[in-house]
């Protein structure tokens, strides 16, 4: 696209100035259209496992239901607590929604189709995901009221601890790749064993593939894992005093950070935008269509755990990222870089 | 043109930020501006071309020590005045701290200024299109892999450290037995009777 404004007579740089802002509507538009669909999406399974009907009033099936709500939420009135801080109050909001949309820049739609293709591309999303946390420490603080306080120690709390298994996760996949770009590691999963692309199908990785499913449960507070915002404990957890717009922005930024992981998921060991079997005609299906029905299955394996697996306590969930995954996660590391040492470095002499 | 106007945003930024950091009466404000100055160092790091230390400094400062730090700053309970009466009390101190990072970094300008100091043929020379991690993992795994070392073996031992000093065991705690939580079975803990009528439950 930058070739095209500067065919039109522009400077390079403001032709990439203008073509990214171009590339990042392209992205961010559909994807909060997404989230809209995405939320009706999880209501119909919770209802469904439920055996109930799920939203079917708006529109057909009850399709529209989640604009309904947004529009609902915008007519509202914004309440800001007399005894809050007024302008990290409302910066709160802006930040969880904005880091789940600024990670979307690095991850591949097809082969080449990705809107910033840095060769440190994982470390930015390790990046993006550890300033998410920042969202809900601040609205718990600036809220000043103690259920949403105890709801940011118990977020940063847990958004740390798993962010470490996260990352030895990530590290035992790009020693695999040999690489930090994204791209770069969808195409390494190309025709293992000749005819599968993804990781999982690698016995080496198919464990930590599991671990940073779970892991990315409990990075974006879903359920089971979702004690930061734990009705029953907390009322609403960093969101009790939010209304209004803010609200939605945080439900948005939840639900778009729920489908990032997702894309994540399916791009670091499921194959990304490659078809599931290294076998010609599957090609002709384009890349974003294979990303997206995988990553609408890791959003309904979300929905189903959601639905049927009870909350962790406090204690189990710390205990699960410090005392099982993070020994683990270390461990397979170890395993990872020693059988690539043997297999395609050679030992030392 | 899009570089410079970059550059100045960042370093503007970074600069208030910064100011705002040492001048903002409220502890938790502090940090806040503190992370903005962090990340707007990120940014200017990125402008350099030095991408992978842009990302490690958002990610270990951003996303670990500036969380550790708020975590603790948000629960301190301060007594303003008594920060403020300290002022004068460490000024002379913090002046002397001043001039002395003033001039070490006039001197490093003027060094590098007057040319004396020529990185790329210092360290064995990096060829153009490397990327930042492998010419980083190249040096730091040959050329300085024992310093490497050595400075993970003193985060070791000072980790340790930590653990000795704050971990303690208390009387009177009972502690959670995992295993036997998990062995625990529906049928350990309920059972299934048939009282007659008229007659109660013998537990």
């Amino acid at each position: 696209m930058t070739a095209l404004f500067t065919s039109w007579g522009m400077a390079y740089g403001w032709a990439w100035f203008l073509a990214t802002i171009i590339g990042i509507l392209v992205i961010a538009l559909p994807v909060m259209l997404a989230v809209a669909l995405i939320i009706y999406a999880d209501r119909k399974i919770w209802a469904a496992m439920a055996l109930r009907r799920g939203p079917n009033v708006v529109g057909p099936l009850g399709i529209l239901q989640s604009f309904a709500d947004g529009l609902k939420v915008f007519l509202q009135e914004t309440i800001i607590p007399a005894a809050a801080n007024r302008g990290l109050f409302l910066l709160a909001p802006i930040i969880t929604f904005t880091v789940a949309l600024i990670v979307w820049a690095v991850v591949p739609f097809q082969p080449g189709v990705v809107l910033s293709n840095i060769n440190v591309g994982l470390l930015y999303v390790l990046a993006a995901s550890s300033i998410g946390v920042y969202g809900i420490i601040i609205s718990g603080w600036a809220s000043n009221s103690k259920y949403p306080f105890y709801s940011a120690l118990r977020a940063a709390a847990q958004m740390v601890s798993y962010e470490v298994s996260i990352g030895f996760v990530l590290i035992s996949v790009v020693l695999w790749a040999g690489t930090f770009n994204l791209t770069g590691i969808v195409e390494a999963q190309r025709g293992l064993y000749g005819f599968i692309n993804g990781n999982w199908a690698n016995p080496l990785l198919f464990p930590m593939a599991i671990v940073f499913l779970i892991s990315s449960m409990a990075e974006t507070q879903r359920a089971p894992f979702d004690l930061t915002e734990a009705e029953s404990e907390l009322v609403a957890g960093y969101q009790t005093e939010y209304s209004s717009m803010a609200f939605a922005l945080f439900w948005l930024g939840e639900y778009a950070n729920v489908i990032l992981m997702c894309a994540l998921n399916a791009s670091l060991f499921w194959g990304g935008y490659l078809p599931p079997f290294d076998w010609a005609p599957l090609y002709f299906v384009p890349g974003i269509i294979w990303l997206l029905a995988k990553m609408l299955f890791f959003f309904f394996v979300f929905s189903w755990v959601k639905a049927t697996v009870p909350r962790y306590r406090y204690d189990q969930l710390m205990r699960l990222g410090w005392k099982v995954f993070l020994p683990l996660s270390l461990f397979w590391v170890f395993l990872v870089s020693g059988f690539l040492m043997l297999t395609r470095v050679g030992v030392p002499s | 043109m899009i570089q410079a106007i970059a550059f100045y945003i960042f370093a503007v930024v970074m600069i208030a930020s910064a100011a705002l950091t040492i001048s903002s009466r409220n502890p938790v404000h502090s940090v806040l501006w503190l992370i903005l100055a962090f990340f707007n160092a990120a940014g200017l790091m990125v402008l350099a071309g030095a991408e992978f230390i842009a990302m490690l400094l958002v990610i270990v400062y951003v996303g670990a020590v500036a969380v550790l730090f708020l975590f603790v700053v948000m629960m301190l309970d301060i007594d303003f005045s008594e920060l403020r009466a300290g002022f004068v009390r460490y000024l002379p101190l913090g002046l002397a701290l001043a001039v002395a990072l003033l001039a070490e970094v006039i001197i490093g300008v003027g060094a590098w200024s007057v040319g004396g100091v020529n990185l790329s043929k210092r360290i064995a020379p990096i060829a153009e299109q490397t990327p930042n991690i492998q010419a980083i993992g190249d040096l730091l795994y040959t050329r300085y892999l024992f310093v490497f070392e050595a400075a993970g073996l003193v985060l070791l031992v000072a980790m340790i450290g930590a653990i000795v000093l704050t971990h303690r065991k208390r009387a009177g705690v009972r502690p959670q037995i995992i295993s036997r939580q998990v062995a625990r079975r529906p049928q350990d803990a309920t059972r299934n009777v048939k009282p007659a009528v008229g007659q109660g439950v013998e537990l």
